[in-house]
């Protein structure tokens, strides 16, 4: 299957079309979960009256934030072991998004944190720790292929250095678990349900849907730029040689 | 193969250059010291505020000092030519490239925690608790110098990557700064220095692959 995928120009194909409907798709999603969010749902005073709000634009980044990481190590693992470049292109493009959802997701969890527990950032809670250290690894992961020399090297560097944090982050979580968090528990993902009532959970999970459709919207986006950029190289290169 | 072995080449190019220019071994010890130095300076000299935090500061000045003179430590070997002829080498290059780190822990590394006790008790920590404290700081100084070589094999490439490597480095720090906190405050019966030691053990494991992956890389 990751064989069909691999072929650029069934990629180029496909993208084509398929990037912006996600990017439409995910955007009317992304909106309409807002406004539910914002305008339609009550509020609940238990979180902090009308802060709680915050809940759908942060509760998708964090979600997004770790699916990226997630995305960034087994792209990495596919293209270190197939050497598939569309793989490589998908890891260069998913880092700077991973890093951009994960500044919101601390962002957002900020402006909630400070009107409910009285301040802006807990170094004592586990999850808020866990998104910082993956904040730097994401912003790690691009200054060493920035710092590569060539395309080739950027992308084993990257890969190595993706996969020794994708073993080391569930090490990091069980870490910062051990110290005593304030953060409220796994609300939605549970195994007896999620005990979050109907009228709150549908906007989310609508709105985590969005993220995640306008994610892949914007990956491709960016890999179709990469696509682009080599082809140029390869023109530019033909006509140096050719003259 | 060549009367020397590359395993014993590797460890005993490493001791050597501690004595090399650019004075390798004191560097660190003259930037551990001086980091913990600045501390009460800038959180104030109380004595049990200071007692309280004198662990943590030699832990956080453990963990920079572990990364000063990595920089060098694979860099060189790739500037002179011999990281290629050990990739060549029936050797695993994994071994070649733990013999180096582990030899550079023993050189900038194990000195440090030779020091912790001194710096502690001008910091006003218990002195009856440094020494056996000395055993987590030497075992996470191992895990530190161990994801900082990595780190320090992805940069070999890069010229002027100390900071890179920093920026590599700090976040694979995380564990082991937690549990080896813990560790020097609950002291050696509690469970931390376990959990410090598998976090060690787990970098041992990883680590020297990581990074002979990484130098084939920069040979390349």
């Amino acid at each position: 299957m990751i064989r069909a995928f691999a072929n650029p120009h069934r990629f180029m194909a496909l993208s084509r079309w398929l990037a912006p409907a996600c990017l439409g798709v995910g955007a009317l999603l992304m909106v309409w979960s807002v406004w539910q969010g914002l305008w339609v749902v009550p509020q609940d005073d238990y979180q902090g009256g009308d802060i709680m709000r915050a809940m759908f634009v942060h509760v998708p980044s964090a979600w997004l934030a770790m699916a990226s990481y997630m995305g960034l190590a087994a792209t990495s693992l596919i293209w270190f072991v197939w050497r598939h470049e569309l793989a490589d292109m998908a890891a260069k493009s998913i880092a700077p998004l991973g890093a951009a959802y994960t500044a919101m997701c601390l962002a957002t969890g900020s402006i909630w944190g400070k009107p409910t527990w009285g301040t802006w950032w807990l170094w004592d809670d586990a999850r808020m720790m866990s998104v910082l250290v993956m904040f730097f690894l994401f912003l790690g992961y691009m200054a060493l292929r920035a710092a590569m020399e060539t395309r080739q090297k950027a992308a084993r560097a990257g890969a190595i250095l993706a996969m020794v944090g994708a073993v080391n982050v569930p090490l990091i979580k069980f870490s910062v678990d051990i110290w005593s968090s304030i953060h409220q528990d796994a609300s939605v993902l549970r195994l007896d349900g999620p005990a979050m009532p109907p009228v709150y959970l549908t906007p989310l999970l609508i709105g985590g849907l969005a993220h995640m459709i306008f994610f892949a919207g914007l990956t491709m986006m960016l890999m179709r730029a990469e696509v682009w950029g080599r082809r140029g190289d390869v023109l530019i290169a033909r006509k140096l040689s050719g003259s | 193969m060549t009367a020397q072995s590359p395993l014993r080449a590797a460890f005993r190019q490493a001791l050597g250059e501690a004595w090399a220019g650019g004075a390798g071994v004191l560097l660190p010890i003259g930037f551990f010291a001086g980091a913990a130095m600045l501390v009460p300076f800038t959180v104030g000299s109380e004595s049990s505020q200071l007692s309280s935090i004198g662990t943590g500061i030699l832990w956080v000045a453990l963990a920079l000092a572990s990364l000063v003179s990595m920089e060098r430590v694979f860099q060189a070997d790739l500037e002179d030519g011999v990281l290629e002829l050990w990739a060549q080498e029936e050797t695993p290059l994994f071994l070649v490239a733990a013999a180096k780190i582990i030899a550079h822990w023993l050189v900038s590394g194990l000195p440090l925690v030779l020091l912790t006790p001194p710096i502690g008790i001008a910091l006003q920590v218990d002195p009856g608790a440094l020494v056996p404290a000395m055993l987590a700081y030497g075992l996470g100084g191992l895990a530190f110098f161990l994801w900082g070589g990595v780190a320090g094999a992805l940069a070999a490439s890069v010229a002027r990557g100390g900071l890179l490597i920093s920026l590599l480095a700090l976040p694979l720090f995380v564990p082991t700064a937690i549990f080896g906190a813990l560790a020097t405050i609950e002291g050696p019966g509690g469970p931390s220095l376990l959990f410090l030691g598998a976090t060690t053990l787990f970098a041992l494991s990883i680590a020297p692959f990581a990074a002979s992956a990484a130098l084939r890389l920069a040979v390349d």
